[in-house]
């Protein structure tokens, strides 16, 4: 029976503790919540994410208020209304463009360094699939609301991904047209891709943080030497006043106080980026409406897809389908598919050292392959290249399992 | 007691589940395309001021159409059997769409040749593949032939023949 003290007043800090144990909640969230002392300004990275999704959707809000989600008007609402009459209606529209895009700079930085470290083994399987669940969400969160200003690439960028649905020879054109509404993008298509961007895939991701932040607590944060910490007993060295010989520091303030210096950083540059070099997250192709009877000369995605988009292209129409199919899935199995037991930098772990480093550079390969027209010599990089990437991952499993253990690891 | 708890559970299962396949049918049904949508119907093209070497697009069922008089110096496109005759004259008429996947290629009639953007596909003046990643040719829609116009949503017996050949795609 749980007890309420008749004399507390209202709203005191016993009566709020009565009712909600707010003392209980801000212990297990924050004050006793533990993070080794041994990391870096790349353990800051998850809270710029949280930080840029906040954002995006106070920025979103804002421009709901004003956007129309009708094909004959989507475009003129968001480019005349939006940024020629709404007061500050720009200052919204930039800082949801560029935040758009420099969140999937810093989810590749989260994502790497979870790789160099890693940390999706041992207890932290689930903080890396729950991760990549929500690279995922974002990707369909990307899209949907590139379709929104119904630009010319929106509308062709719609085109070729609802395509990718039939499946190549299966010729799954009623999934197409199912997924479209219609026999190319129109009203029903705009109406259920700006649904999914402003409800749906924000409820998704929402709940998928829970559970990334969730999947955390117990396996707690890696850190720089992929060391196992007794957290119990650190936790209790800090408690007893031996601060300097503990491993970890609490949540809040301590790695806070770290946090949010990183993060005051982040936001000078990301600032900087909306104020004074907004355009490179505003195709100028996409500044024409819409026009289903002519096809830009050059069809590319945003920059955070070309890599994929790259591995799609080399390749005949099937074999393409299943090479960009696996370069989507690939990840995910990432911790099945790393055999060695070690936790610890990919500079100390022999082959595994070469296999990350080749992956970085080959993916920023595609990258810069996937922008440039498809013609001569980059054909021939760009083929070499994707291959590549298959490659090292059906190689990960040989190259880990003859990896050394590292001493002192179990 | 328990007994009786397990039946409710598979009762209170059963009815959930018929409710929750019941939701996703009416949802599945919401995604489909309106009935307006699918009546949007027959596009009639006249074909008799058509100029050799000149692409037309139309547009069917919100999709770009071309329509080609297939001119004789491209010997093997003039020969080809997808070619369409109207009043004696061979017309190439196709959706519009890289069969790769789905840019619109643009016409060089000096080449005589389409060339897609996109991927860097390639197709001839009959709409056969020159170069992939298109896995198959340009794809003919239904049609009807009416004197020297050209009916498209509906198949006329010139449509079922190509389709019997497997020309169509």
């Amino acid at each position: 029976m749980a007890h309420f003290d008749p004399n507390a007043k209202p709203f005191s800090h016993q009566w709020m503790n009565d009712r909600l144990a707010v003392d209980t909640l801000k212990r297990v969230l924050s004050t006793e919540y533990w993070i080794p002392k041994n990391i870096n300004f790349l353990w800051a990275m998850g809270m710029i994410l949280a930080a840029t999704f906040g954002v995006l959707l106070i920025s979103g809000i804002f421009l709901l208020m004003y956007y129309i989600p009708d094909t004959q008007l989507a475009f003129d609402s968001v480019n005349h209304t939006i940024m020629g009459e709404v007061g500050y209606g720009w200052l919204w529209r930039h800082m949801h463009g560029v935040a758009a895009s420099v969140v999937f700079l810093i989810i590749y930085i989260h994502m790497f360094t979870g790789i160099y470290y890693g940390s999706y083994k041992r207890g932290r399987e689930l903080i890396w699939l729950s991760g990549m669940l929500l690279f995922v969400t974002f990707s369909a969160e990307a899209f949907s609301g590139y379709m929104l200003p119904w630009g010319q690439m929106s509308y062709w960028a719609g085109m070729v991904i609802t395509n990718l649905f039939s499946l190549g020879s299966l010729d799954f054109q009623g999934l197409v047209e199912w997924i479209r509404g219609d026999y190319v993008p129109g009203q029903a298509f705009l109406g259920r891709f700006f649904m999914l961007h402003v409800v749906l895939l924000p409820l998704a991701i929402m709940g998928l943080i829970v559970l990334h932040f969730g999947t955390l607590r117990i396996p707690h944060v890696n850190n720089q030497d992929g060391e196992e910490i007794d957290f119990e007993a650190e936790a209790e060295k800090w408690k007893a006043g031996l601060r300097k010989e503990s491993k970890v520091i609490p949540f809040n303030p301590v790695f806070m106080s770290k946090d949010v210096f990183v993060l005051g950083i982040y936001f000078i540059i990301y600032f900087y980026l909306v104020f004074y070099h907004f355009e490179f997250a505003m195709d100028p192709v996409n500044f024409d409406p819409a026009d289903p009877l002519k096809t830009p000369p050059h069809i590319y995605p945003e920059w955070y897809f070309l890599w994929s988009y790259e591995i799609l292209r080399p390749f005949p129409k099937d074999p393409g389908l299943v090479a960009f199919g696996f370069a989507q899935v690939i990840f995910f199995l990432l911790p099945f598919l790393d055999r060695s037991p070690n936790v610890a930098p990919a500079n100390r772990r022999g082959p595994f050292k070469i296999w990350f480093w080749v992956l970085l550079v080959d993916m920023i390969v595609l990258t810069i392959m996937g922008k440039v027209p498809p013609m001569g010599i980059y054909t021939t990089i760009g083929t070499i290249a994707a291959w590549v990437f298959i490659l090292l991952w059906v190689a990960l499993p040989f190259i880990t399992k003859m990896e050394k253990p590292i001493r002192g690891q179990k | 007691m328990s007994d009786r708890r397990d039946f409710f559970g598979k009762a209170l299962g059963a009815f959930a589940g018929l409710g929750a396949l019941g939701a996703l049918y009416a949802a599945k049904r919401t995604w489909d395309p309106l009935p307006s949508v699918k009546a949007a119907g027959f596009t009639t093209i006249d074909l008799s001021q058509a100029e050799e070497n000149v692409l037309y697009t139309e547009m069917w069922r919100g999709k770009p159409i071309f329509v080609l008089k297939v001119p004789k110096k491209d010997q093997k496109a003039y020969e080809d059997k997808r070619l369409i005759e109207v009043g004696g004259d061979k017309f190439f008429i196709a959706i519009g769409l890289c069969t790769h996947l789905g840019c619109i290629p643009a016409y060089y009639p000096d080449q005589y040749k389409f060339i897609c953007a996109c991927h860097g596909g390639q197709f001839n003046a009959a709409g056969e593949v020159l170069k992939s990643p298109p896995p198959s040719p340009l794809v003919i829609p239904p049609f009807k032939v009416d004197g020297k116009k050209v009916v498209l949503g509906e198949a006329g017996p010139e449509y079922k023949k190509l389709k019997e050949a497997g020309l169509v795609a």
